[in-house]
């Protein structure tokens, strides 16, 4: 094995870890994002699959999905069931306007080798970590020590009645998407604008794919491949009406110490709706 | 012979005098439902609105369920969003139901609906350019929106037919 090829590996684990998920296709699929009723309510899908939005492979656990109402208020998730294939939920939009029900994390992670060359890593495989741990658990002077900040956040939006923009202001924290065009005025032929923000500054060169549902039907990805550009804004004219996942990966070493390198992943899921 | 004539034109007065009432307004829409031959039938929920060359919309008339088991609910709100146009354009921000625009489903067969310019919810009428839109969309069937261009104050008759959810839409003005 050559050097680069470790190191390329290396990197590649370091990138996928804290992205299990990512590894498949992790997604959550909105029975309708556009709703009408005075007493509306939207059942979530969220499973992890090779094929877009075919429950085929693993459920994802509901128990990170935080669901943001117009007002700013954290609503529960109801009717929460886990199975064989997919975990699905329920959402209540008791007031009008947009939703966000997302799932996201960021912190630091670390890989090292012990003397004897054991690869070792914090936090451990599916434990979340807890920052102040950082320093009693991490050896600073551990052979091939590489220290990383990540994020990764998982989103889909709803709007009962009039859209509105609440829920769509950046936290600020890793990758994330702001909507320039209203995630849920989205049709089909029209292009829409989303800008990227990693830490709440525009990333550029964050690499997008997006891949519309259904693709057990047809033989190709069809997935359309974009770059964000230096204010961090892409722009995706949707071919087709239909669900759509969008999912973005950025990374650069402007971490903080004592990462030495910052990485986002960032997924979500869109309805086109027909003209 | 002679009081069958008397008869029959006293009826084509009778109907004269009531296509008359019916375009009494200045403007006037009519719109055919069409009936259709299917295993589940339901009248469709339709929206009627015009569209000035700003793109800006007034909301004329919304048919949709206003009731259920006799009782006043808004429980047929859950589908009006599936007029997916007028949704975006005026639904969407509109608190229905609203008087005077929104009414009971109609049944197959030509639906006629006029109204009076400086009146709500026609409004006052800029000159211009204008285009009637007309969209269907039936509970286990399709969604339709049939468009007609006019013009305002220009007297005069317009029309386009639909495909399957709209037969002709009409639209007469009549200042």
């Amino acid at each position: 094995m050559n050097t680069f090829f470790k190191t390329t590996l290396c990197t590649a684990l370091v990138l996928c870890l804290p992205l299990t998920a990512q590894a498949h296709r992790a997604w959550l699929l909105p029975s309708a994002t556009v709703l009408s009723s005075d007493d509306a309510w939207v059942s979530i899908d969220a499973a992890v699959s090779n094929d877009i939005f075919h429950a085929d492979h693993a459920p994802m656990r509901p128990d990170g999905v935080v669901v943001t109402a117009p007002d700013g208020q954290i609503l529960q998730v109801q009717n929460a069931v886990t199975g064989k294939y997919r975990s699905v939920f329920d959402v209540q939009l008791p007031q009008k306007g947009t939703y966000k029900i997302a799932t996201a994390s960021s912190g630091l992670m670390a890989m090292w080798k012990t003397e004897d060359g054991e690869r070792r890593m914090w936090p451990g495989r599916g434990e979340k970590a807890n920052p102040a741990d950082f320093d009693k658990m991490v050896p600073k002077k551990a052979k091939d020590l590489e220290v990383s900040q990540f994020s990764r956040r998982m989103e889909t939006f709803v709007t009962s009645g009039t859209p509105t923009d609440t829920v769509l202001k950046a936290t600020n924290q890793g990758l994330e998407l702001v909507p320039v065009t209203h995630p849920n005025d989205l049709f089909a032929g029209e292009a829409a604008t989303f800008q990227f923000l990693i830490d709440g500054k525009p990333a550029v060169g964050v690499k997008v794919t997006v891949i519309p549902g259904g693709m057990r039907y047809r033989s190709k990805q069809a997935s359309i491949e974009l770059e964000t550009d230096k204010k961090g804004n892409i722009s995706v004219t949707w071919p087709q009406a239909g669900m759509y996942w969008l999912s973005a990966i950025y990374r650069d070493d402007k971490a903080k110490k004592p990462a030495k390198t910052r990485s986002g992943s960032y997924v979500a899921t869109f309805e086109v709706l027909p003209e | 012979m002679r009081s069958r004539w008397l008869v029959a034109s006293s009826f084509a007065a009778m109907s004269l005098m009531s296509i008359n009432t019916a375009v009494a307004g200045d403007l006037t829409v009519s719109v055919e439902v069409p009936s259709l031959d299917v295993a589940e039938y339901h009248k469709p929920y339709v929206a009627i609105w015009i569209e000035n060359e700003k793109g800006e919309s007034t909301n004329l008339a919304v048919w949709y369920q206003l009731e259920e088991r006799g009782q006043k609910s808004e429980k047929g709100e859950e589908w009006l969003k599936d007029m997916r146009q007028w949704w975006r354009r005026i639904g969407r921000e509109t608190d229905m139901p609203v008087d005077g625009v929104s009414g009971a489903t109609r049944a197959p067969g030509k639906q006629v609906v006029s109204f009076t310019e400086g009146k709500a919810p026609l409004g006052k009428l800029a000159k211009g350019n204008y285009v009637l839109m007309v969209e269907a969309a039936r509970e286990v069937g399709g969604r339709e929106l049939v468009k007609v261009p006019f013009s305002w104050p220009a007297a005069g008759e317009q029309s386009a037919k639909g495909s399957k959810e709209l037969g002709e839409v009409k639209v007469t003005v009549a200042p």
